[in-house]
């Protein structure tokens, strides 16, 4: 925790400074971004505001990594009510319920108009700004950072046991689990307990509701029903593989995160998301043949889409005209395509724009061999038209509701629970939370 | 009476105080003022309002069946955690007062631990603990399934109170061998004349006048058990598995600050603030009185 601050610290202080260097030649007018990101992609997401600094010469945007997404949204709330806020931040998903009650912000819809920029909103793929957007389909944030969670595999362990290609379906899974095991592979399928994955994904891409009232969109009376969807059922068959010795949870308290798992070549099947891909492929185990692959389905089920995960970027309320201005120029400016391809290429993240995606295509940019297979992610996210379940999910007190049903997944997948009991519990703590956050906003309406 | 010396005029006495008084005032009441309203309302993140609902917020976390078990882990942890943290320093402080060859760089080697960050160690501590990776992967590869804090709550619990007595052992240590260095050497000595072997010697000498340190430390022990192992439960475990290492501090960061639920965290604080100055109170009122040697 210090040392992140510290380091978040050292960065803004770094970042102040080059800001304070150029800034001697012209007035220019200057406003702030609070990021959640750190490390590498704090970096990048320096990188595209040193980028739109360099492209005009009206506004300088400093863009401040907070340490992590929980905290760039704490550290917001703190500065927004002591009125010392940013003009722009960076709030991840699950955040965005709580911002659109609050008021606090400028919507990003009313912010272009107000400022003279015209913006197709029909440009986004409509699973990711479905995402962000009011149950209207009204952006009141750009999409920025965005991923969603896709299989990987290993070829060299699946040529062993004579297959060629990712499997399709979860009893597909199953069984090249038990091949590769009898082939003497220890972990042929890893997972961890991360309810985007495992929970929100498998719901989405199976149309499966999370709760009701369209997952939240449609009002803050919803309830959660995971515990009587085929997420019960994805949970016994998750169960079944672990006691039978196919299946394996990796986490950091354990060792190796899935991630590293599969990098080392110790397992061989994982989903997470799309934005590890540049980081597989940069600690892959020399000479390893891996690919990727949409999540699997049961069999049987229609693909419907996958969810986005990441982060929008929000206009806070309450900043001059000047800075609003600088806002919407910014939002402007990585909205082009030649940006997306930027901030795709540097990181793992994919295009949010159609435009954006097309001219990355046209460039042969998902041919190329560290690239290759992140298309994937998009082929996912626009696996069919945008359902009620495979919206989003627009849940007050979501991160809260995540740790009670990774509790209980950790109780059930550890033999103290049943898988009934286990997510009964989940879903009647879930709700009892839905319940005080309806109260903490009463009288107040979801757009 | 005592006839103690004092300022005869009270407003030097109050200008002389002030600083300090600012400085609690700014970091100690005020924030508490505010938790104390929070406590009593439910509180928008953004501050787009907040409406009082009185004795709800308690009512809630009173008549929460895992608030009730983050409370008894708590204690769980607050015992276990001092009486290891304690148990080590003393006999190390034991030994080297008796001025072995190279207690020097002993002592100095002792006290480090307390100057790591608690992030830190907890890195060290993840590590050292992993089942698959760590020192006790070659265990559980004789053993399997012997140890696997992912999995075992009370692995982890284990675990986490390790990590955390391993700083406390060096700040004890430095108690306990200054209370020793004060025991005057005439009486060790003369117990040692008489014919005291080592072990009497500690036992019937030493350790009964170190029990003024004693009972200082176990206090300070257990209510920093209580506000200063959020840091290691947080890169260690995050309160898993399945709430088995979630103690009271751990439950208020998470519900106040990753759960924006700031009135049912002020609510938690006010309650863990009560038992904090009860248990001190208690102590220092009763315990303490009864323990000097005249």
């Amino acid at each position: 925790m210090q040392i992140f601050r510290r380091a978040a610290m050292a960065l803004a202080f770094s970042t102040m400074l080059g800001v304070a260097a150029d800034a001697t030649a012209q007035q220019r007018i200057k406003f702030e971004l609070w990021q959640g990101l750190t490390g590498d992609l704090g970096e990048r997401v320096n990188d595209v505001c040193k980028r739109f600094n360099e492209s005009q010469a009206e506004f300088e945007i400093a863009c401040i990594s907070q340490g992590s997404y929980d905290e760039a949204v704490q550290n917001s709330i703190a500065a927004f009510r002591a009125k010392k806020h940013p003009t722009i931040v960076q709030v991840f998903d699950a955040g965005t319920a709580d911002l659109m009650l609050s008021g606090a912000f400028y919507p990003a819809k009313q912010l272009m108009a107000d400022f003279g920029h015209q913006v197709d909103w029909s440009r986004y793929f409509p699973g990711i700004s479905n995402y962000y957007a009011t149950s209207k389909g009204e952006l009141y944030s750009f999409p920025f950072n965005s991923s969603t969670a896709i299989f990987y595999w290993n070829k060299d362990a699946f040529a062993k046991v004579g297959r060629t290609a990712g499997p399709k379906t979860w009893e597909e899974v199953e069984g090249i689990s038990r091949e590769l095991k009898k082939a003497g592979y220890a972990c042929p399928f890893a997972f961890e307990h991360d309810t985007w994955q495992m929970m929100e994904q498998f719901s989405a891409i199976h149309g499966q509701p999370i709760a009701t009232r369209g997952n939240g969109y449609e009002g803050l009376d919803a309830e959660l029903v995971f515990n009587k969807t085929r997420f019960v059922d994805y949970v016994k068959f998750l169960k079944k593989g672990l006691d039978e010795g196919i299946f394996a949870i990796k986490e950091k308290v354990s060792g190796a995160t899935i991630s590293e798992a599969f990098s080392s070549g110790d397992c061989q099947m994982t989903m997470m998301s799309v934005a590890g891909h540049g980081t597989v492929s940069k600690t892959a185990k020399a000479g390893m043949n891996w690919d990727v692959a949409m999540l699997p389905l049961f069999d049987g089920t229609k693909r419907t889409n996958s969810l986005v995960g990441g982060a929008s970027l929000w206009a806070l309320s309450g900043k001059s005209k000047d800075e609003y201005r600088g806002a919407a120029a910014f939002f402007a400016f990585i909205a082009k395509p030649e940006s997306e391809e930027f901030f795709s290429t540097v990181t793992g993240y994919i295009p949010v724009t159609i435009p954006g995606f097309n001219f990355m295509k046209a460039k042969g940019f998902y041919e190329k061999a560290p690239y290759k297979g992140r298309e994937v992610a998009l082929e996912s996210l626009t696996a069919s038209e945008v359902t009620p379940n495979s919206r989003g999910i627009r849940l007050g007190g979501f991160i809260q509701i995540r740790k009670e049903t990774r509790d209980a997944l950790q109780a059930i997948f550890s033999d103290k629970m049943t898988v009934e009991a286990g997510l009964n519990q989940a879903v009647e703590r879930g709700n009892a939370i839905l319940r005080r956050f309806e109260r903490t906003y009463a009288g107040k309406q979801l757009p | 009476m005592e006839n103690r010396p004092h300022f005869k005029t009270l407003w030097l006495g109050v200008l002389l105080v002030l600083p300090q008084l600012l400085l609690v005032l700014t970091f100690f009441y005020w924030p508490t003022g505010a938790a104390l309203f929070w406590a009593f309302t439910l509180e928008q993140p953004w501050g787009g309002g907040s409406q009082f609902v009185g004795l709800d917020n308690f009512s809630n976390i009173f008549t929460d069946r895992f608030y009730w078990e983050s409370v008894l882990r708590s204690l769980v942890f607050g015992v276990g955690a001092s009486a290891l943290a304690m148990g080590i320093a003393l006999v190390l402080a034991l030994f080297c007062d008796r001025q072995l060859r190279g207690y020097a760089y002993y002592r100095t080697a002792l006290v480090w631990p307390f100057a790591v960050a608690a992030p830190a160690a907890a890195v060290a501590f993840r590590y050292i603990f992993a089942p698959e990776a760590g020192v006790f992967a070659a265990l559980n590869q004789l053993y399997p399934n012997l140890w696997n804090p992912a999995t075992n709550g009370d692995h982890a619990m284990i675990m986490i109170i390790i990590a955390y007595s391993w700083k406390y052992v060096a700040y004890n240590f430095i108690f306990f061998l200054a209370g020793l260095q004060a025991i005057p050497r005439s009486l060790v000595e003369a117990g040692a004349m008489d014919g005291a072997g080592v072990l009497r010697r500690m036992r019937d000498i030493q350790l009964p006048l170190l029990t003024p340190t004693f009972f200082f430390l176990l206090v300070i022990n257990l209510t920093d058990s209580f506000v200063d192992s959020f840091g290691i439960v947080d890169i260690t475990t995050e309160g898993g598995p399945s709430k088995a290492t979630t103690l009271m501090v751990y439950k208020i960061y998470f519900d106040g600050f990753k759960g924006l639920d700031y009135s049912g965290a002020a609510a938690q604080s006010i309650v863990l603030m009560v038992l904090v100055m009860t248990l001190t109170v208690v102590q220092f009122r009763y315990i303490e009185r009864r323990i000097h040697y005249k």
